[in-house]
């Protein structure tokens, strides 16, 4: 796999037939009983989370479901996440955080959704909302990017105790063709930008952003490897007292 | 008769005439309309006519809210690691112009001898952007901050991330953040003014973390920028959709303050924040 160019694995972070943040949550978890609405004004597709069991153990799960068709793409915003959505997803933290649940996030976004109303009802400030508490809570926090990891967006989501990344996904400061049309003003330079932006899961593993990168699962894959590991993660950080748990947390973050 | 003796120039002798005159010389104020000469902006740089106040270099924002400042940190820098050619000299011009060594000027100030901790982005260093050494230096301040137990001053102004710096400049968003909520956790007082702009991943994490969250009147704040919108999604924003009254009047500004009454007003707030508080238990 590592022989892709950066830009034949942004192609292949983006291809809709990759498995989906739902497969994954129904397959991974047994009875998940999903959860909607930021419980201010609205629910945002985009967001799927809720509660599920991962090996008999109840896990909390948020994660970003891009659409399997247009009319679902419109209905998701192509997993773009409102405000609504980011505070969805906090609450459902806060919740596991309540009640000793660890969390998984399935971080699958090209970028926070970029609109005129989710300026007026602050995306800045859900984002940053959720890099704030979220370095705070009191429970295992593991993300995996599934596909797209894209900027702000993408770290709502990942400021947990482990992030991995899957084999066909990608992570950077911004979108390639943000980037290029930023630096260059030409947005069709995507090939150049995906090197530059050294977005590949052994680009990041090599600098320590990530900590490890998971094998590619196919829609329709047993997943009980993965299951196995997570239950693992969990396990072992579930270990820690609490304290350490956090202050280990915001070490990872203070070393970069 | 008068008239007679002059005589009109012609159109391009005018243009000459114009080209003659330093821009510098004369400005106009974007918000008013008033054009005035420079200098009676004076050292606040605000438009004598309306009080807008213009961008300003954080050494200055420094020299006209602070009794006194002592800086920290002044030596820190891009880190070695980034080689890239364009962005080591863009970021050489920078320190130039700012007369600091990153995007953000840091250090213990006076407000009425009230101590305080204060971090100044300045938006004429490579865009006010959120490099590696700017993370690590807000980051040093606020850990300062919380060991000394002084309340922090934080002025934004800042395109966003440093794309220079790729996903590094990502997780400052997340370190700040940890080292802002070890300041909150300890019950110190943390107060944002937002400064013309403010945007990106700036505003998506410590612009929006405030107790308090003030704004210069007029000031772009904002996640996704115009362009982006209209490119991504091809929404055409309304002119003002990102003003900080806008943002104010959406509920995430507390306060809009000219500049000529900043000073005042964080002494205030620092005063009303680190009084004894006689109700408390």
């Amino acid at each position: 796999m590592a022989d892709k160019t950066a830009y034949e694995r942004v192609k292949a972070a983006r291809r809709p037939e990759k498995i989906s943040t739902a497969e994954l949550i129904n397959h991974l978890t047994s009875g998940f009983f999903e959860q909607h609405g930021d419980r201010l004004e609205a629910d945002d597709p985009a967001i799927i989370g809720g509660i599920g069991l991962l090996n008999g153990k109840p896990i909390t799960v948020v994660g970003i479901q891009k659409g399997a068709d247009t009319d679902e793409n419109i209905a998701r915003h192509f997993g773009s996440p409102t405000p609504e959505g980011y505070r969805k997803a906090l609450r459902l933290m806060k919740s596991a955080e309540k009640f000793h649940r660890p969390i998984l996030a399935l971080v699958n976004t090209p970028g926070a959704w970029p609109d005129v109303e989710s300026e007026y009802h602050g995306q800045g400030s859900a984002v940053a909302q959720n890099i704030l508490k979220g370095m705070q809570l009191k429970v295992p926090y593991i993300t995996i990017i599934v596909g797209e990891g894209g900027s702000g967006g993408a770290l709502a989501l990942a400021c947990g105790d482990r992030v991995f990344m899957f084999e066909d996904s990608i992570y950077s400061v911004l979108s390639p063709e943000g980037y290029a049309s930023i630096m260059w003003k030409d947005a069709a330079k995507v090939e150049e930008s995906a090197e530059e932006l050294k977005l590949t899961p052994e680009a990041l593993l090599a600098d320590g952003i990530i900590d490890k990168i998971i094998h590619e699962y196919q829609p329709g894959d047993d997943l009980s490897e993965l299951r196995d590991f997570l239950d693992q993660e969990f396990s072992q950080l579930a270990k820690l007292p609490i304290n350490d748990l956090v202050e280990r947390r915001n070490q990872r973050y203070r070393n970069f | 008769m008068l008239r007679s003796r002059f005589k009109m120039p012609s159109h391009e002798e005018l243009v000459k005439r114009m080209d003659a005159i330093p821009d510098h010389i004369l400005r106009e104020c974007p918000i008013c309309d008033a054009t005035f000469f420079s200098l009676r902006a004076g050292s606040t740089k605000t438009c004598p006519n309306c009080g807008y106040g213009f961008r300003i270099t954080a050494k200055r924002r420094a020299k006209i809210t602070f009794d006194s400042f002592e800086e920290i940190d002044k030596q820190m820098t891009i880190p070695d690691r980034f080689t890239d050619e364009k962005y080591l000299t863009k970021a050489k011009k920078a320190k130039k112009v700012t007369g600091i060594n990153e995007s953000v000027l840091t250090g213990i100030g006076t407000l009425d001898k009230q101590r305080v901790g204060v971090g100044i982005m300045d938006p004429f260093f490579v865009m006010g952007s959120l490099g590696s050494a700017t993370g690590e230096k807000i980051t040093r301040l606020f850990e300062e901050a919380t060991r000394k137990k002084l309340p922090v001053i934080m002025f934004t102004a800042s395109g966003g991330a440093r794309m220079q710096e790729g996903i590094h400049s990502l997780m400052q968003m997340a370190k700040v953040s940890g080292a802002v909520a070890e300041h909150s956790r300890a019950g110190l007082f943390y107060v944002v003014v937002l400064c013309d702009p403010t945007t990106g991943g700036v505003t998506a994490s410590f612009a929006m973390d405030g107790d308090v969250i003030l704004a210069e009147p007029h000031a772009l704040v904002g996640f996704a920028g115009r362009r982006v919108i209209e490119q991504t999604i091809m929404q055409k924003p309304p002119k003002d959709f990102q003003s900080a009254e806008t943002v104010m009047a959406h509920g995430f500004i507390d306060a809009i303050v000219p500049r000529l009454q900043m000073k005042a007003t964080l002494s205030r707030l620092i005063s009303l924040h680190t009084k004894e508080n006689v109700y408390g238990r």
